[in-house]
């Protein structure tokens, strides 16, 4: 294979790797610092003990994901010197600002509230945690600005053989870097409230400190009600911005291969991308599709067969990632309120079988959410940045395939075992339960 | 210009913040192996390193992304030409960021040993990567105009290890004085006695590395064009002296502050000899990349500044803050508090 292919592999096994572990820190974060200001304002030892068991999982999973992050910061220089030079201009701002703004910000108060149980008041602890989490996600959203500007690139002229940008504000406010930011965010609840829900559920099953977990997943079932509702409307709202923007990924999504008006929504179909058609299209909403994407019925919706076949993205992995995400996105939101409606009606116990499948249940997100990635990134294709720089056109000139070769070998072997000693911790404390009393506190 | 200038200055003063915050902890994460006897003291240096390391390591993120955004030339060639040093650094930098964070999430003693051991050989890798890397960087890359030449083992030339040893020594030093302030008893006076022994070899680094570099590097140039600016390889070697002479006095923090200031002066120094390049080519000038060069454009450059001059005096208030949060000194003799039950 060529130093192209594996760097493209690389990136996908390292960004793969570090999206298991973020949408939990932005959820999660949210939640532990839900829980700790109630105990703040209340004094109720239960928010304490809920802040401390979930923190803790929180942080195992939090410590993976800042390491592996520092990755993709080296890899684009590393494998991608080509894509730096020609946007460093423009890409670069939103990551310096990210770790200005956003990460020290981070990574300061983590530490504060980690080590500093005795040393500040109970409010400021709490308010530790509410600047880590409003910090994380703050960093998602420069990411995502960087990342929207790769998929739909403004503010900018080409100048000196490069992207060089001209209007800052362009790149901060560009709508499709805020909707895919919000996507993110609401996905990273979604993911957290089942994590907390399936834990919760295990130990419902169990009869484990029941006071404990019912009145966690009660606070997770409400928090991912709302958070499936929200990433689906964002969802939604974020397919149109791609219709608008990169029509390529739009009809690879849905398999769409001639331009049309009144164009329907199948909800069965699947791609034969060698005949340019669909092998199976049925069940179809009329002008379901126009609708969708744009908000009118005789909308017409671009085919792929409108481009030439080396701009098209791989129809057949961006159409089936982003049909099983938007399927399971689905579930998400029957579980949730299922759980939600159960939750309140103090019901749970007498639903062992709900309370299993929610346990089971606690994968899904992830994998929807690395779903989404593979349809944003794979769907941009063959662009690095949509219209603008080919990827093939932006790998490293100086790294030869061995060299890569030998890099994502480790990577995988480095990797492999960062994800053996997580999921072992993870596993382990879950099925612990919290602390019966604080020692000391 | 004055941008380029600006940012050329504020690269040098992430990095040197850099070296002077982590480098401590690089150091104790190398020391804890030898230093510490117990599970108590095994404890102690991680929390005397757990409230801060990760808010130190963002400087090094905000130097590469610092280099990215203002220098996007620099970066590209910087991290492409070193591919396989930069892996192996950031390796380093995984393993030691989850051996401090993971190592307590486990009683077992195997788990903890384990990760004691992964601490301390990844903080050592890290250092002395450091070392190499800037090394090289000071006696510039065999690059031309079709790219650098080389690889891993052009990096391990004399010059570049003498660099590496140095950087080793230093933040040992460094890290000992900090755990010597942060502890307490008979841990402290043993990482105390561990600055004073590594001292000697530090100082005949420090000597080797001053000389070599006249014969390896042209950092000198600059200094001897503007005599001024010798005063700042002066203050490194005061402030290594100085630290001797507190640590002497049994003054530890004042060797420690004096130890910062000698990390500093000597990353200063470094960086203030290599202006205006950021990358220099060891074959031809023509073919280094400077602040001038590999610059972004001054709209851009514009922008940062602004984003810089609002940001880092806040991020410097808050991490000053909570340094003074977690001043007191760690006793391993006392059971974990509330506070260390992470």
């Amino acid at each position: 294979m060529d130093a192209l292919s594996l760097s493209r592999i690389q990136f996908a096994v390292t960004a793969g790797f570090h999206f298991i572990f973020v949408p939990l820190t932005l959820g999660l974060s949210v939640i532990v610092a839900w829980m700790e200001s109630r105990y703040a304002r209340t004094g109720d030892e239960l928010y304490l003990r809920m802040t401390r068991f979930w923190g803790k999982l929180f942080l195992i999973n939090f410590a993976l994901g800042v390491v592996t992050g520092i990755t993709l910061e080296f890899q684009i220089g590393m494998n991608w010197a080509e894509y730096s030079k020609y946007v460093g201009d423009i890409f670069g701002v939103p990551l310096a600002i990210e770790a200005t703004l956003a990460f020290f910000l981070e990574s300061t108060f983590i530490g504060l509230w980690i080590f500093g149980w005795d040393k500040v008041s109970k409010k400021v602890h709490a308010a530790a945690i509410a600047i880590v989490a409003a910090a994380s996600n703050l960093s998602a959203l420069w990411i995502l600005l960087a990342n929207g500007w790769m998929q739909r690139p403004v503010g900018y002229v080409l100048r000196n053989g490069r992207a060089e940008m001209t209007d800052f504000f362009a790149v901060a406010t560009n709508i499709y870097g805020w909707v895919k930011f919000s996507h993110t965010l609401f996905a990273g609840d979604v993911v957290a409230a089942f994590f907390v829900m399936g834990v919760a559920a295990y130990h419902i099953i169990k009869k484990n400190d029941l006071e404990f977990f019912k009145r966690s997943f009660r606070m997770a079932a409400g928090f991912g009600v709302l958070a499936s509702f929200l990433v689906f409307l964002t969802g939604d709202f974020q397919a149109s911005v791609v219709a608008k923007f990169q029509p390529t990924k739009l009809a690879a999504m849905e398999s769409v291969w001639v331009t049309r008006t009144n164009a329907p929504y199948y909800l069965l179909s699947w791609p034969d991308p060698s005949h340019e058609r669909n092998l199976v299209e049925a069940l179809g909403i009329p002008n379901g599709l126009s609708l969708l994407s744009y908000q009118h019925a005789d909308a017409p919706v671009k085919g792929l067969r409108d481009y030439p076949k080396e701009l098209r993205p791989p129809v057949i992995p961006t159409f089936v990632s982003f049909k099983l995400m938007a399927g399971l996105g689905a579930v998400f939101a029957a579980l949730a309120v299922l759980a939600w409606v159960l939750a309140r009606s103090e019901s749970l116990e007498s639903h062992p079988l709900f309370l299993w499948a929610m346990v089971l249940a606690i994968p899904l997100p992830y994998i929807a959410s690395e779903f989404g990635w593979v349809v944003a990134e794979l769907g941009r294709q063959p662009w690095i940045v949509y219209g603008l720089l080919k990827t093939s056109d932006a790998v490293s000139q100086a790294v030869s395939a061995g060299q890569v070769a030998r890099s994502l070998a480790g990577f995988t072997l480095l990797y492999g075992f960062l994800a053996c000693v997580d999921a072992y911790l993870l596993f382990k404390n879950a099925k612990k339960g919290p602390a019966p009393r604080l020692q000391g506190a | 210009m004055i941008f380029q200038n600006a940012w050329f200055v504020l690269w040098g003063v992430l990095w040197t913040v850099y070296f002077v915050t982590d480098g401590f902890d690089l150091g104790a994460g190398m020391l804890q192996l030898f230093l510490a006897r117990d599970e108590g003291e095994h404890r102690a240096v991680i929390s005397s390193v757990g409230p801060f390391w990760s808010g130190n390591e963002v400087w090094l993120i905000t130097a590469g992304g610092a280099t990215f955004a203002a220098f996007p030339t620099t970066y590209a060639v910087m991290f492409s030409a070193l591919y396989t040093a930069m892996l192996l650094l950031l390796f380093s930098l995984i393993v030691r960021g989850v051996a401090v964070e993971l190592r307590h999430k486990e009683e077992a003693a195997w788990w903890r040993r384990s990760w004691d051991k992964a601490l301390a050989a990844s903080s050592f890798t890290a250092a002395l990567l450091f070392g190499v890397a800037f090394g090289n960087i000071f006696e510039g890359l065999p690059m031309d105009a079709a790219g650098f030449h080389g690889d891993l083992f052009t990096l391990l030339n004399p010059y570049g290890l003498v660099t590496g040893v140095l950087f080793v020594l230093l933040f040992l030093v460094h890290g000992g004085l900090w755990l010597a302030c942060k502890t307490k008893g008979p841990l402290s006076e043993r990482c105390a006695a561990s600055a004073r022994a590594l001292w000697p070899p530090l100082a005949a680094a420090a000597v080797v590395f001053l000389v070599y570099t006249k014969f390896a590097t042209k950092l000198y140039d600059n200094l001897f064009a503007f005599p001024a600016l010798l005063a700042v390889p002066s203050l490194a070697v005061a402030a290594l002296c100085a630290t001797r002479w507190r640590l002497g006095r049994g003054q530890a923090l004042k060797a420690f502050l004096a130890s910062c200031v000698t990390v500093g002066a000597v990353v200063a120094t470094g960086v203030i000899g290599l202006y205006p390049d950021l990358l220099p080519s060891r074959l031809d000038a023509r073919f280094s990349l400077t602040a001038f060069n590999s610059s972004s454009s001054p709209y851009t450059l514009k922008i940062m500044t602004v984003v810089a001059l609002l940001c880092v005096p806040a991020v410097i208030a808050y991490q000053l803050w909570n340094y003074r949060l977690f001043r007191q000194e760690i006793d391993p003799a006392q059971p974990a508090g509330p506070g260390e039950l992470y």
